[in-house]
């Protein structure tokens, strides 16, 4: 059901986690299939970067006829770029991926976006619900698998988690006949990343028990002993209703009755 | 000993020689008091075997070769449990040159491992950079932790009230906003975690034009290393000032305490909130992967009435879990087991009803908080692994607990109302 709402969806290139190959990113799928959602054929898809790039047609793929692409050298700073066109076009809903999958992917872009525009920023979103009188709900994921209901304001931006709907099959055929429009954009040379040192992920030490007995037979013990507790309160001869209580009790206070 | 400490010259003492050769002398007991281990006069260590060891107290001499470490008369954990309760030596910083400030996930109440870990990095950074620094912790809302001291913070921001519940991003990086003015931090580090240390971390470094490092693991004062996109390439660069530290980037602090004196912020400018929270959606626990579920209710062969047990959990709001036998006999789907050969569970709190505790099932709740067990067998393994053991009927408890929570909850609805 498309609201009568104006949404963009910022894309990025994705990187395979095993074989590096460019492909869709999960997150940014998912921003533009909540963004399909949301506002139907009307969604605008916007990248920032090379617009020759054979990815971002897996992103057209999802049943858009075009997108814009504000050209960037691999090099360039994003957000100035983006920040430029979003307060030309002043749309009501912006949705981005959590996290790029490749580059520095500090996650960062969401948030300098809405510093930027001075706009509201919800992170993680799984769903968007009603939107009424410039309002919209917002259902966002939590930890543990907890959703939280939000409420905000028009015009915002919002991260996509993985919890929201997964972006539909892209199909081949759509995202040949889709025009990719590349627009030259602000070019602001990222100069801190230069200073950088890049490399293949060096496996992290994997973290060991280190047990500090002074004597063998501490070291004998902590080495054979079984991995148990120090055993907790025992409750035995109450009766079935102050047995009940005790883990009641111990329910609350650790706050999980809902 | 003054006997070898010049040049590796042994030298003689005839004075001591002279007081050991005469046997009236008042010092000659103190001298030829036989020592354990004394150094021969070509260097050498000499242990005397008639000088170890005491008279116990038949008369007998004993030799304690375990150095105090054996079982005593109240069972070798008790003894465990004495020595482990050592207290640590107490490490004050008076007149900071430098803050560092560490702003807490605080996960339910409590200080996190990941926490842990942000706080032992600061201290490593404290370490390397010249002067004296003291490790501020920022903590927002209810904090059920007591042992700040031991994980190493310096100072104490408790920072609590209305504005603060909840979902709160904009008044809490308000609040950080203030803690910058006021303490000007040699560096800010933050949990890169999904429990709201990326999302408080990234806004406050959006609103003070820091460029932070994210997926730190291998920080210093000169350089910090981070992981890129999908895990696959490591950044070096200069250590910024507002750190995202993945898990386990340092080891946490355990060897001494700290002083957690309470800093109180003057004034927070309250911040226009545009951003509302409606709070937490009921969501059907079943509908949450086991492994990442916060409360389970588990089943195992102790269970007679099944229906009973599924309304336990429906009524507690728990995810089901269950043991390998209860899955093998058919009352519950595969993907439901606990342990070695189903799921290894994170929960906070994990409630085994009938569940004896079978080694590959204890592996499966390692990491789980609170274990609250309910047996009828007091020697089972589940219950010396538990917090919290009820030994009796389950079906009998299951009800009394039921009617608590029902109660509970209708009496919550009047309050509120």
């Amino acid at each position: 059901m498309p609201h009568n709402v104006k949404v963009v969806s910022l894309v990025s290139i994705g990187q395979h986690p095993k074989s590096g190959r460019a492909r869709r990113g999960e997150q940014d799928g998912r921003a533009v299939e909540l963004g399909l959602k949301l506002a139907g054929e009307s969604l605008q898809m916007v990248h920032a970067g090379d617009d020759s790039e054979e990815a971002l047609r897996s992103y057209l793929g999802m049943g858009l006829k075009g997108m814009t692409v504000l050209k960037q050298p691999t090099t360039g700073d994003a957000i100035p770029a983006l920040a430029e066109y979003l307060s030309d076009n002043r749309p009501d809903i912006v949705l981005t991926g959590v996290r790029a999958e490749s580059g520095e992917a500090s996650g960062m872009t969401p948030f300098m976006l809405a510093e930027k525009l001075g706009w509201p920023l919800v992170t993680r979103i799984a769903d968007i619900g009603k939107i009424e009188n410039g309002e919209a709900e917002i259902l966002q994921a939590l930890p543990r698998g907890q959703r939280r209901a939000i409420k905000v304001r028009l015009p915002f931006v919002a991260s996509v988690d993985l919890a929201a709907d997964a972006a539909r099959q892209s199909a081949f055929g759509p995202a040949r006949r889709a025009t990719i429009d590349g627009a030259d954009a602000a070019n602001v040379e990222d100069s801190v990343r230069t200073s950088w040192e890049e490399a293949p992920a060096r496996k992290r030490p994997k973290r060991l028990k280190v047990v500090k007995a002074k004597t063998a037979a501490d070291r004998f013990k902590a080495a054979t002993a079984k991995s148990s507790g120090d055993g907790g309160k025992v409750l035995k001869k109450e009766s079935a209703q102050e047995k009940a209580k005790a883990v009641f009790d111990l329910l609350v206070e650790e706050g999980v009755l809902r | 000993m003054s006997a070898n400490d010049y040049d590796g010259v042994i030298r003689r003492d005839p004075r001591t020689e002279w007081i050991a050769r005469n046997r009236l002398h008042p010092q000659h007991a103190d001298v030829v008091a036989p020592a354990a281990e004394t150094r021969g006069p070509s260097g050498l260590i000499r242990k005397n075997p008639h000088a170890v060891g005491f008279i116990g107290p038949n008369g007998l001499k004993r030799i304690d070769r375990l150095a105090g470490n054996g079982p005593q008369a109240g069972g070798a954990r008790r003894g465990a449990k004495a020595a482990a309760e050592v207290e640590l030596p107490l490490v004050t910083v008076d007149n900071p040159d430098f803050y560092i400030v560490a702003v807490m996930d605080l996960v339910g109440g409590r200080l996190s491992g990941h926490d842990k870990d942000v706080l032992g990095q600061a201290h490593k950074l404290v370490k390397d950079t010249e002067g004296e620094g003291a490790v501020v912790a920022v903590v927002f809302g209810e904090s059920k932790e007591e042992a700040y001291d031991k994980a190493g913070v310096d100072r104490l921001i408790h920072i609590e009230g209305e504005a603060y519940e909840g979902y709160s991003p904009e008044q809490r990086v308000a609040a950080l906003q203030a803690v910058d003015a006021m303490l000007e931090p040699r560096y800010w580090l933050f949990p890169d975690s999904i429990n709201g240390g990326n999302e408080l971390g990234s806004r406050l470094a959006a609103k003070l034009g820091e460029r932070p490092a994210t997926q730190a693991w291998q920080v210093d004062v000169a350089n910090a290393v981070c992981r890129g996109g999908s895990e696959r390439t490591d950044i070096t660069r200069e250590t910024p000032r507002l750190l995202l530290l993945a898990e386990e980037c340092a080891d946490p602090i355990d060897e001494t305490r700290h002083a957690a004196q309470p800093i109180v912020l003057e004034a927070i400018p309250s911040a226009i909130v545009r951003i509302e929270d409606k709070g937490q959606v009921a969501v059907d626990p079943n509908q949450i992967p086991l492994g990442e579920a916060e409360f389970i209710l588990s089943a195992g062969n102790g269970i007679h009435d099944w229906d009973q047990f599924h309304m336990a959990a429906e009524v507690l709001g728990a995810t089901e879990g269950a043991s390998r036998v209860a899955v093998d006999d058919g009352f519950m789907p595969r993907f439901r087991q606990v342990g070695a050969t189903g799921t290894w569970v994170t929960a906070r709190v994990y409630i085994a009803v009938g569940i004896s505790g079978a080694v590959q099932h204890l592996q499966g709740i390692g990491q789980c908080d609170k274990v609250i067990a309910i047996n009828t067998d007091v020697g089972c393994d589940m219950i010396k692994r538990a917090d919290l053991s009820v030994i009796g009927d389950s079906q009998e408890i299951l009800d009394e607990l039921m009617k608590l929570v029902e109660q509970h909850r209708q009496g919550g609805a009047e309050n509120a109302a």
